[in-house]
């Protein structure tokens, strides 16, 4: 039996964690996003996991990379400033393939900014914040809901590609309530495990080797450094560097249709919006609102990998309009992919896109 | 129908509370949609509180209030803030003692913070007065589903002293509330 609440979305998405069998948590408290820690910190113990309050983001992040290597499913969640000082070891997490999962609950930056408003400011940093070619995977929650599921389904990624996983959720989800299904069990996929005869770096038909965390009986060594296929350092030749980063980036990216999650609404219109996070709720209003076929929306829950090919779904599209809450992140990423004109339309401040100002835009620019 | 309910008063009153007692009833108890959302700051503890929600029989795309179109104000500050905004056709519940202003919208006065210290003896249950004086004057929820909501939400062993808060909210709201 499932179970209903009215719910706020941190505790949702604290929920989500636990039903996809997250065991530890390390963090530090953080505007808009304690109420994560709080859920944890109450619930963790009580379900045989562990929950620790860390000295700082810095330590916060690496205490997680050391979790998840026991084999524990880890988090920990975090906002602007928090999320800048874990950037180091995010870059150790993607190149030493730990699974794990950081939330983002986006606040106004840049620097300690606006604690309690919303923003949409991270959204390349989660991408490009560490030093070095790497790849990750990032989702955008719009509901209370979305927050459990999409939770789920983040903890479900990180084990299955073996890299730092994003939900990348904003004060506005993160703080408002609203009725949550809350099924009795979820699945996740886990990393497979590492074969006998396999290296604990060697990339199988996907790129994704198999994980032998400690105390499972293999003898691995895990470094940050150019490592080869055994994780024994090799910095200096320039095809083990090749080699290993190219795989790094390609299991993710070339994983891109399977990762894919998005909503498509009337694909023979001509003026597409593309939207991710809450402004999706503010086109649905106003799309409900007109009952104007000839506005189309599509609306991204994974933003990374960029799914390219979702552009291509509406044929007829004279012009892109990219509602964001900043000034122009992700547009970038639309604009490389197609021909048509591509319209940021950028809110910072905290408050989301009405559905007024999104017809004006329309009206603007159709 | 789309109805936005904004509550405000200072901090401390449990204006947020009552925001989200009353999403709970409307989401869980009234087989309707709602989203609670609230604004604070760093400086908000003592200051003016606000919370809000949207109900509606339709799922709910926009989540934020744009224009209310009921009010329950608590303080005089809280008024000041956001309340003084409300436009004719909203309507807006006070608490006579502590806002001294009236707006240009359809209001009713509801002693319920003297109502709270005096006849329930104590101060605390003011909120819980205001949401009961909201649901007869109003209707937005049902009363069996704000009952519901309200014992969902208080401390074990105050259940008794709320739902009379509550009982004695719906008489104000009759009474003073003839909208």
């Amino acid at each position: 039996m499932s179970r209903v609440e009215f719910m706020q979305g941190n505790v949702a998405c604290a929920e989500g964690a636990l039903a996809a069998g997250c065991r530890f948590f390390g963090g530090y408290p953080i505007t808009p996003s304690t109420e994560i820690a709080e859920t944890m910190a109450r619930r963790l113990p009580k379900a045989g996991g562990v929950f620790i309050s860390m000295e700082d983001e810095l330590a916060s992040i690496a205490a997680v990379i050391g979790a998840a290597w026991t084999g524990a499913r880890a988090m920990t969640a975090t906002s602007g400033p928090g999320f800048s000082l874990m950037m180091e070891n995010i870059g150790y997490a993607a190149m030493t393939e730990t699974p794990c999962v950081i939330v983002n609950i986006q606040r106004g930056g840049p620097s300690t900014g606006q604690p309690t408003r919303a923003a949409q400011g991270d959204m390349l940093q989660c991408r490009f914040g560490s030093h070095g070619d790497y790849s990750t995977i990032a989702i955008t929650p719009n509901s209370v809901q979305e927050m459990f599921d999409l939770t789920v389904k983040t903890f479900d990624l990180a084990d299955r590609f073996r890299v730092p996983t994003f939900l990348m959720a904003d004060e506005i989800v993160g703080h408002m309530r609203e009725r949550v299904t809350i099924p009795d069990a979820v699945e996740v996929a886990r990393s497979s495990p590492l074969a006998e005869g396999a290296l604990p770096f060697e990339g199988g038909d996907d790129g994704v080797p198999g994980f032998a965390p400690f105390g499972s009986g293999r003898s691995v060594h895990v470094t940050g450094l150019t490592h080869d296929e055994r994780g024994y350092p090799d910095t200096t030749d320039p095809e083990a560097h090749d080699r290993l980063v190219r795989r790094l980036v390609a299991k993710v990216e070339s994983a891109r249709r399977e990762i894919a999650d998005y909503e498509v609404t009337n694909l023979d219109a001509e003026t597409v919006f593309v939207t991710y996070g809450p402004p999706s709720r503010t086109v649905q209003q106003v799309m409900r609102d007109s009952q104007d076929d000839s506005i189309g929306h599509l609306r991204l829950r994974v933003v990374w990998p960029f799914p390219e090919f979702a552009l291509q779904e509406f044929p007829n599209a004279k012009v892109f309009l990219m509602p964001e809450l900043n000034m122009g992140q992700m547009v970038r990423e639309v604009q490389r992919h197609v021909d048509q004109p591509v319209i940021s339309i950028p809110k910072i401040g905290g408050e989301l896109h009405t559905p007024a100002e999104l017809v004006q835009a329309l009206e603007a620019h159709r | 129908m789309r109805h936005e309910v904004r509550f405000s008063g200072y901090g401390g009153q449990g204006i947020i509370l009552s925001a989200v007692i009353l999403g709970r009833a409307a989401a869980l108890y009234d087989g309707k949609y709602a989203v609670q959302t609230q604004v604070y700051g760093p400086e908000a503890r003592g200051g003016a509180s606000m919370g809000q929600v949207v109900i509606d029989d339709a799922p709910i795309l926009y989540p934020e209030v744009t224009e209310p179109d009921i009010y329950i104000i608590m303080s005089q500050q809280g008024f000041e803030k956001y309340g003084v905004q409300a436009r004719e056709e909203a309507t807006m519940l006070l608490d006579s003692d502590l806002v001294r202003s009236r707006p240009i919208s359809r209001y009713c006065e509801v002693p319920a913070t003297a109502e709270a210290k005096g006849t329930l003896g104590r101060e605390i249950v003011a909120n819980i007065v205001m949401i009961g004086a909201l649901v007869t004057a109003t209707g937005v929820v049902s009363r069996e589903a704000i009952e519901r909501a309200v014992l969902d939400s208080v401390p074990k062993g105050t259940e008794n002293l709320n739902l009379k808060a509550l009982k004695r909210g719906f008489e104000l709201g009759e009474r003073a509330c003839n909208l």
